[in-house]
Order: C-alpha cells, then structure tokens, then sequence
C-alpha cells in the first residue's frame, strides 16, 4: 500500500473517517505516522478548547479569589485548592465514576408546563466528560496564576485610575485586566504547554477510546503494543508533541510581545520555560 | 479478622461494613499505599542524582557533555511526561535484554527482531521466566522507579541548574580570594548556598512528584489505583460481600489521600523554607 493510499485512510482515522481497521500486521513507518498524526487531533481539541474556556473562567476564579466577600472567596479557594491538591489522572477516573453513575435515559427536569429530559450520555464519553475536567483543571492551576499576578498588580496604577476618575468595569478593563495578564503570561505560558502535555492523559484514564478513536498517544501505544517495539512510535509521538509545543510557544510569544510592547525592550517580562505546572 | 466474620451474609450494617474493610484484599489496598510513599522516599535520591547529573552535565566546560546536558533538560519541556512513564520501562527493559542475548547467548545466530516480536533466548530473559512472582514484580517497580527517577531528574536538573546560576558570582570570587581550591569552592560556598535558591523549585517539584505517582498504575504495577478499581466494581452475590459498583466512593477516598499529601507536603515545605532563610539577607522566598 503506497503511502498517499494510508494518508488517504488513516489521515481522519482518530475522528472516525476513512479505514475502520488499524493496521494489523507488516504495520509501515508511514502508517505510523500518519496514525499517530491524526490522532494528535485530539490532543489539540483538547488543548484549544480547554486553554480558551478555562481562560475565561479563570479569571473569573481570580477575581472571585481576591475578592473581599467570604461568600466568594472561600468557593473560590476551595476549588482552586481541590483541583491543584489531587492528580488530574485521579480526577479523570473520579469524574468519569461519577459521570457513569447519572441515570442513563437522562435528568428529567420538571418545568411546570413542559419536561426537559436532559441527556446525561455525552458525558461519559472523552469528548465531552475529559474535557469538563480538563477545562476545570486548567482554570484552577490558571486561576491561581492569575490571582497572584492580580495582587502584583502596582498599587500606584490603580491610585491613578481612580485619581482620573475611573472606577469599576472601566477600571478592571483597561488597567488592572491588562496588568495582570502582562504579569502572568510567562507563567500562564507553562500553564499551558503542560496543560497541552496533560491531554495525552485522557485515553489512559477510564475515558474508553470509542471505535479506536483515540490521541496520538493511544495509537502510539498501539503500534508499540503490536509491533513490539517502543523505540518508533513513541520518538514519534514524541516528534509530534516537540513541534507542536514550540508552535504553542512561538504564539504566546507573540501575545506576549502585545501585552508589553508599551515597555522598554529590557523591562519586558521574558518567557523562561520552567516545569511550574505539571499535574 | 474478627471473630463474627465467619459468615458474612448474615451481616449487617457496621459489622459488615468492619468485616469488609478488614478483607485480605482490602489490606493488600492499605499496602499499596505504603507502595506509593515508597515509590516517592525511593525516587527522591534517584532523582537527585539524575538531577546533579544533568545539572553538572549543563555546566561542564566539555562540549559534548554539555550538549547531553542541555537536550537532556529540555526534552521534558517538549515531550509530555506520560510518553517517557510509558516508553522507559519497555525500552529499558529491551535494552537489557539484547546486552544479555548478545553477551549469553551468542552462538544463536537468530535476529532478536523478527517481525512483530522480540526474540531473545531463555536465559537472557530479565527476570527468568522461572522467577517468582514477586520478581516479576519488584523488577516492574524498579523499571518503574527509573522512568521517575529519568523525568523528574530532568525537571530537578532544571532547578539546580538555576539555583547554582542565582548563587552571587562575588561568593565564589571571595572563595578564590582566599585560596581555596575548585572542589573547596564548590562545597563550602556554591553548593551549601545554592539550596535555598533550589527550595522553592524543588518543593514544586516534590508536589509534581507526589501528584504523578496515580500513573504507576499504567506501569502495570498493583497501586492504589489498580486496588481501588478492582475493589470498587460490581461485585455480584457470588461474592462474599456483594455491592453495588462503588468506585466512586474509592477514588473520592483517594483525591482526599492526595489532598491530605499535598497539604501536610506544603506545610513542611513552608516551615523548611522559614527555617532556611534564617540569616539570609533576602526577603525569604
């Protein structure tokens, strides 16, 4: 089989198109490839979704952390501080318990005029059920960044706002968001290129991979299973997973040249690449 | 264990539940958790000695080495840490076996590859296949040992790397100043002044490592996972002690095993921190 032809049957494989069979025997370096390619679709699903929603809500966590009302700092403690304290792999296996146990027709949920029968299904499936507790596990590590980039924020600058007579939103929007994001980028940086490392975590947990649907580490797996030889499909993987990071790295370069191109080239916060914030 | 658990289907309520908890089973599920903290107080000098080895690698004035230093340190920022849990074991585990093919077993002529198997003679095989259960089993935990001991000396190489770098370039020079040799220097002022510079990265660390220990279980070694969904599942009537599939209940017993972990970890490292910036002219980070 040439290897326009695999390209052809397994470049969707992960996603469920083309060939349903994996390669079984006389398994080809440019299957190898291919597969394990297609199942990198996955870990970027993963990653891109996660590192949007769980930005989002981080900040809100952040906000909901410094916040001077108990009623909304504590949850917001408690959260940060149960998802960072335990192993994403643990949390993956909890939530999946749990997901498993809702009744399987559905939540009916009585509205009075009507019955909504909420679907329950989805969640136990990696697509959806991983990534609830991959986004949650992202905004509680990104939270804490954020919270502490918040409180770094200089004092002066908020005087000055409010000396000019900003206050509130327009305040929080233009002074203290800003700041805070320039303060924590490199951080939030590392935050999510192991968050990006942490998505071949999914497929290993009890999140089943429906139809060999799976990331590019199951098939890698795969392949070393059945070929019996670690020392292809993992430096592989491995390839796949060096390029990616270093485009990862090369964007929130980018952003971060945004967030401090009003500094002196010699005040800019560098990105400096340290294993803060593995799970 | 007691007494009244001869028959446990006329149990009920908290004799049950004493009874079941106290199955042969279930303590095999306590003893695995002495597996985990052994796994972590065994990893630690492992890691530490990768991690000077990296570091020191990093810094050599020989250009090769320096080079192993530096891919060394930076691949575990490329490559996801599950790859290296999965591929050191079974590489290592090849590689010693085709070093003791060739060496024992040189007069096959056979190749070791053929096709999709691996292929080496009976007595190059690691353990024997003649081995004891429990040979199997401690050879898996020390192959799982390395492939901790391999990341996490990446990341620690990290850290000492930059905390022999933070120590002021003018303790070294007064070290010259007053004649001491290279080895003097680098034992009486680098190293004793680097750690509190290392401190905050290697508590970090200590917590990654903690959280990583729940991926022995994919290493094939009978951990708390492993314990906790084997015990949780369903089990029917024609067991002893017949339940419902309760491994929810396991796993939320162990995320509070970890919480407690991480909590007790981050006091220690607190006080330790307190304690050793004792005396610095720093603002005690």
């Amino acid at each position: 089989m040439s290897c326009a032809q695999t390209l052809v049957d397994y470049s969707l494989r992960a996603l469920g198109h083309g060939e349903r069979l994996l390669p079984k025997s006389d398994i080809t370096l440019c299957e190898q490839v291919v597969l394990i390619g297609s199942g990198m679709i996955w870990n970027v699903y993963f990653a891109t979704i996660a590192v949007v929603v769980g930005f989002c809500l981080a900040t809100l966590v952040a906000l909901a952390k410094a916040s001077p009302s108990a009623g909304l700092r504590l949850p917001a403690q408690g959260f940060i501080y149960l998802f960072r304290g335990t192993p994403l792999f643990l949390q993956f296996f909890f939530a999946y318990e749990l997901f498993v146990l809702l009744p399987r027709n559905g939540i009916e949920i009585e509205l009075g005029f009507a019955t909504l029968t909420a679907e329950t299904r989805w969640l136990t499936r990696a697509w959806a059920g991983a990534l609830i507790v991959i986004i949650l596990n992202t905004t509680a590590y990104s939270a804490e960044i954020f919270y502490g980039a918040l409180r770094a924020v200089p004092r002066g600058d908020i005087e000055a706002a409010a000396a000019i007579g900003m206050t509130g939103a327009k305040r929080f929007r233009r002074i203290v968001w800003p700041t805070m994001l320039r303060l924590a980028w490199p951080s939030y940086t590392n935050e999510a290129i192991f968050l990006f490392h942490a998505t071949t975590l999914v497929f290993f947990s009890s999140f089943p991979a429906w139809q060999q649907r799976g990331d590019a580490l199951y098939y890698a797996n795969y392949f070393a299973e059945n070929t019996f030889n670690p020392f292809v499909s993992y430096p592989i993987v491995a390839g796949y997973f060096i390029l990616a990071t270093l485009g990862l790295i090369a964007m929130f370069g980018l952003a971060n040249r945004r967030l401090n191109r009003h500094l002196a080239p010699e005040a800019r916060a560098r990105i400096k690449l340290r294993p803060q914030f593995v799970r | 264990m007691f007494d009244f658990c001869a028959d446990p289907s006329a149990l009920e309520g908290f004799d049950w539940f004493a009874c079941y908890l106290t199955t042969a089973k279930h303590f095999s599920f306590y003893l695995s958790f002495l597996t985990v903290i052994g796994l972590i107080l065994m990893a630690v000098p492992l890691i530490m000695l990768f991690g000077f080895g990296g570091a020191f690698a990093k810094r050599s004035a020989f250009l090769p080495l320096r080079w192993v230093g530096q891919v060394y340190t930076a691949m575990v920022r490329g490559i996801p840490d599950i790859v290296f849990f999965l591929f050191v074991p079974i590489a290592m585990d090849q590689a010693l076996e085709w070093v003791r093919h060739k060496t024992l077993c040189s007069h096959v002529t056979e190749p070791i590859r053929q096709g999709n198997d691996f292929v080496v003679c009976d007595t190059a095989k690691l353990p024997l296949s003649a081995a004891d259960q429990w040979v199997h089993d401690v050879y898996g935990f020390i192959l799982a040992l390395l492939a901790y001991a391999i990341v996490f000396g990446a990341f620690a190489a990290n850290v000492l790397d930059g905390a022999l770098r933070a120590v002021p370039k003018g303790q070294l020079e007064a070290g010259q100043a007053v004649g001491m040799s290279r080895g003097q220097i680098l034992w009486r002022v680098h190293l004793p002044q680097m750690w509190i510079y290392a401190l905050p990265g290697l508590s970090n660390l200590w917590m990654i490592l903690i959280k990583a220990t729940p991926l022995l279980f994919l290493l094939g070694v009978e951990d708390i996972v492993y314990w906790a969904r084997e015990l949780g599942g369903l089990k029917t009537g024609a067991f002893a002690y017949p339940h419902p599939d309760w491994r929810i209940w396991y796993f939320g017993a162990l995320l509070i095993f970890y919480l407690f972990l991480t909590w007790i970890s981050q006091r220690g490292f607190d006080r330790l921190i307190a304690h050793m910036s004792r005396g610095q002219a720093r603002a005690g980070t």
